[in-house]
């Protein structure tokens, strides 16, 4: 139980990130942080009480595994998240290129 | 294996292939993005009208992927929300593909952009075919990573900004609907809807499934835009690419936000009075916060972008009143708003192409050159206004008649002011760009080319047509299906697993 | 410390680099290859391969590595594997359905068996080292000149 409330504290520590850090690079660190401790706690949820990893292997018995899909399933959002991370650098590079600066209360151009 | 079944993956594996093909070989060959995004949309929307025909037919058709029976394999679902959706977004997008092919030409790599276009096309298409969980949310993914590049094409300041803005807002989203799919995994061990809406059959009050459905709220309400998570919008749809714009604010925060929403909250979860009143009121408040705001904006496509936010409250105010009448009236005008507000769009594209700004005070009188523009643009703000017999005014009257009858007269009275503002809103727009006399800036200014003259004007006769849907043979067809699967909620599970 | 000498990095790493570059380019196709019997597979191996290629950059220059392996080709790299991953899924379509796995299966625990599983993860491979490269030049060729407001 407690290790399903860490996970789930790391989650809010990148989501505080996103909202209260004003360098771009900050914010974009905070998003990974919550992105993978979120991921984190899904493995957590496919853990089985005295289970072995779920590989196939001819000397060990089938059963006492965990389970298998959050694994293969996490290494998706892995990979997306990866997406997401090069699109977003790639953006706050371009930013500092047209704004000079990367911080956020300075790049306020478009209100109202 | 039949024929009629491999109609289902061809929706993904199409735009996809056409895609990659793109990205090999569309900067080598002149004329090859165009080409294929063409194509690759007008099959696409073929296939969808006989995906139509095939759901009147065999009411629900499943797909499993890859041989593995249901519930252990991925399965794609084909019934009548689904092929209406998929009409809508491959008509919508047919006619933007059409546009592009002359608006991009200003822009520096049109190879790239018809890559990045099909790409989104691919996640939005999987979204809507999808019956399992996990892989709704990997092509939600796609498409919203390919929606934040396309934001950012022009690489200019405000579109920087507003694509950063909108790419950070998006992740955080994407982390609650991720979080919200992880509680409901460990309930109940299964990742495919049927089974999962079978499983949560005895939990139905738990404080779990509470949460999770505050999770997807705000996961998913921030895709749709609804209000108090649609911050990214105003600015993220005035900055793309029109044809962007378009997309984006007709079909992408539709698909991605208002039909995911729909399909888990009746089918998987299922619908309770508290989350009907919790839709209507976050419905109602979007309504008028979006037209509040749309009043006092200068640039043509801000304001544009706020009364989207103003009529997907509309959807979701009639979607969430639950009555069969309210479901057909929030379906109704989810088509209609994807076909008047992509036109209005395009409009604004058009008179940006033409003049090149979007500052409504800096306009006027551009109708005597530009009537194929100015004429669409009457039909698409009168669509919008709700004036009969225009596509817009039946689908508003059916939300206020069922809220009506469903005794929430409050909600009522803001629904008609609400329209009454926009129509206060278009008329004023209409006056500013296109009536009156040209100024001295604008005395040689010509109309669009070809291309983006005949996607207007298709999506105009659409939103002159589309009242016959109401006609009872044609809404059997069409609308008719789409709310049965509200209607049958969770019978879903039923039908889905029967099937294998 | 010692002096740098035209681009890259000292001559030390520049040594290191040229006996660790393949080392790292054989656990890559190691890992890609046993993907059906060990954990790893298409991603996890695309990734350690394509981090020898930057290895590659970071030691020795990006001219010096952009000459082994240009960003055109790595574009055609990139789409290439992507076009033959869903070649073999439209492929099953041959065996009755979409994915399906349609060589035969052999026996567990063999490095050729599983039907298409390790054909599906070295198209991934290629696309994915491919995509992880060229993210990589594309930020580092990045040149931002700093715009006044």
């Amino acid at each position: 139980m407690t290790v399903y409330l860490l996970a789930l504290v790391l989650f809010c520590v990148g989501i505080y990130g996103v909202l209260r850090k004003r360098n771009l690079i900050k914010i974009i660190l905070g998003i990974i942080i919550a992105e993978h401790a979120v991921l984190l706690f899904f493995i957590l949820v496919g853990y089985r009480l005295n289970g072995r990893a779920p590989i196939l292997s001819p000397d060990a018995p089938i059963t006492q595994m965990v389970d298998p899909l959050p694994q293969a399933l996490v290494l998706t959002a892995i990979v997306i998240g990866l997406a997401t991370t090069a699109l977003l650098i790639a953006l706050a590079m371009r930013l500092y290129g047209k704004y000079g600066t990367y911080d956020i209360a300075k790049i306020r151009e478009l209100r109202g | 294996m039949n024929d009629t079944a491999l109609l289902i993956p061809s929706f993904v594996v199409v735009p996809l292939a056409a895609a990659f093909v793109n990205s090999l070989l569309g900067s080598r060959i002149k004329g090859l993005p165009a080409l294929l995004g063409g194509l690759t949309t007008v099959t696409l929307l073929v296939l969808s009208l006989v995906a139509i025909q095939r759901v009147q037919v065999v009411p629900t058709m499943v797909y499993a992927v890859g041989g593995w029976k249901l519930p252990i394999g991925i399965a794609m679902v084909l019934d009548g929300l689904t092929s209406f959706m998929l009409v809508t977004v491959n008509m919508v997008a047919f006619a933007i593909a059409v546009y592009a092919t002359e608006y991009m030409e200003r822009f520096t790599s049109k190879a790239m952009f018809y890559t990045l276009f099909l790409l989104m096309l691919t996640g939005m298409n999987g979204v809507i075919v999808s019956g399992d969980l996990f892989n709704l949310f990997v092509f939600l993914e796609i498409a919203g990573v390919a929606s934040y590049a396309l934001v950012a094409f022009g690489t200019e300041r405000h579109e920087l900004e507003a694509a950063f803005k909108y790419a950070v807002m998006g992740t955080v989203g994407s982390l609650f609907i991720l979080l919200g799919i992880t509680f409901l995994y460990s309930v109940t061990s299964t990742l495919n809807m049927a089974d999962m809406s079978l499983v949560l059959g005895d939990h139905r009050n738990s404080n779990l499934i509470l949460m999770v459905s505050v999770l997807f709220l705000m996961g998913f309400g921030l895709k749709a835009a609804l209000v108090p998570f649609h911050a990214w919008l105003p600015d993220a749809h005035p900055s793309a690419p029109a044809p962007i714009s378009a997309m984006l604010s007709g079909v992408l925060i539709k698909t991605l936000g208002v039909y995911a929403l729909c399909r888990i909250f009746y089918n998987v979860i299922g619908f309770t009075p508290a989350l009907s009143s919790i839709l209507m009121f976050l419905g109602t408040l979007s309504m008028v916060v979006g037209v509040l705001l749309a009043i006092g904006q200068r640039d043509l496509k801000r304001l544009l972008a706020y009364s989207s936010i103003s009529q997907v409250g509309y959807i979701v105010l009639g979607v969430g009143l639950g009555t069969p009448l309210g479901i057909l009236g929030g379906v109704f005008h989810l088509f209609n708003h994807s076909v008047f507000k992509s036109l209005l769009f395009l409009n604004s594209g058009a008179v940006e192409y033409a003049t090149g700004t979007r500052d409504l005070q800096k306009m006027g009188g551009l109708g005597r050159k530009m009537p194929v523009t100015r004429a669409t643009n009457f039909v698409a703000s009168m669509s919008i206004a709700g004036i009969p017999p225009f596509s817009g005014f039946w689908s508003k009257l059916l939300i206020i008649i069922a809220t009506v009858q469903a005794g929430h007269l409050g909600y009522a009275v803001w629904a008609v002011m609400v329209s009454v503002l926009t129509l206060a809103l278009f008329v004023t727009v209409l006056k500013d760009t296109f009536l009156g006399e040209p100024r001295q800036a604008w005395q040689d200014v010509k109309e669009v080319p070809g291309l983006m003259q005949a996607s207007m004007v298709a999506l105009a006769l659409i939103c002159v047509a589309s009242g016959m849907l109401l006609l009872p043979r044609v809404k059997d067809a069409f609308l008719h299906p789409a709310t049965a699967i509200f209607v049958e909620g969770s019978n879903y599970a039923q039908v889905i697993l029967g099937k294998i | 410390m010692s002096k740098e000498q035209g681009p890259g990095m000292s001559i030390i790493v520049k040594t290191v680099t040229r006996l660790t570059v393949w080392l790292i380019l054989l656990y890559g196709i190691y890992i890609v290859v046993h993907g059906h019997l060990s954990p790893g597979g298409g991603f996890a191996g695309g990734v350690i391969i394509a981090l020898s290629f930057i290895h590659l950059m970071l030691a020795y220059g990006k001219e010096m590595a952009l000459k082994k392996l240009s960003e055109g080709l790595l574009g055609v790299w990139e789409s290439t594997g992507g076009l033959v991953f869903l070649v073999i899924a439209l492929l099953g379509l041959t065996a009755g359905y979409f994915f399906k796995n349609f060589l035969p299966a052999g026996e567990p625990f063999h490095l050729v068996s599983a039907g298409t599983i390790p054909l599906s993860y070295i198209a991934i491979s290629v696309k994915v080292w491919a995509g992880l490269f060229a993210i990589f030049v594309a930020l580092v060729l990045l040149r931002v000149d700093t715009e006044q407001k």
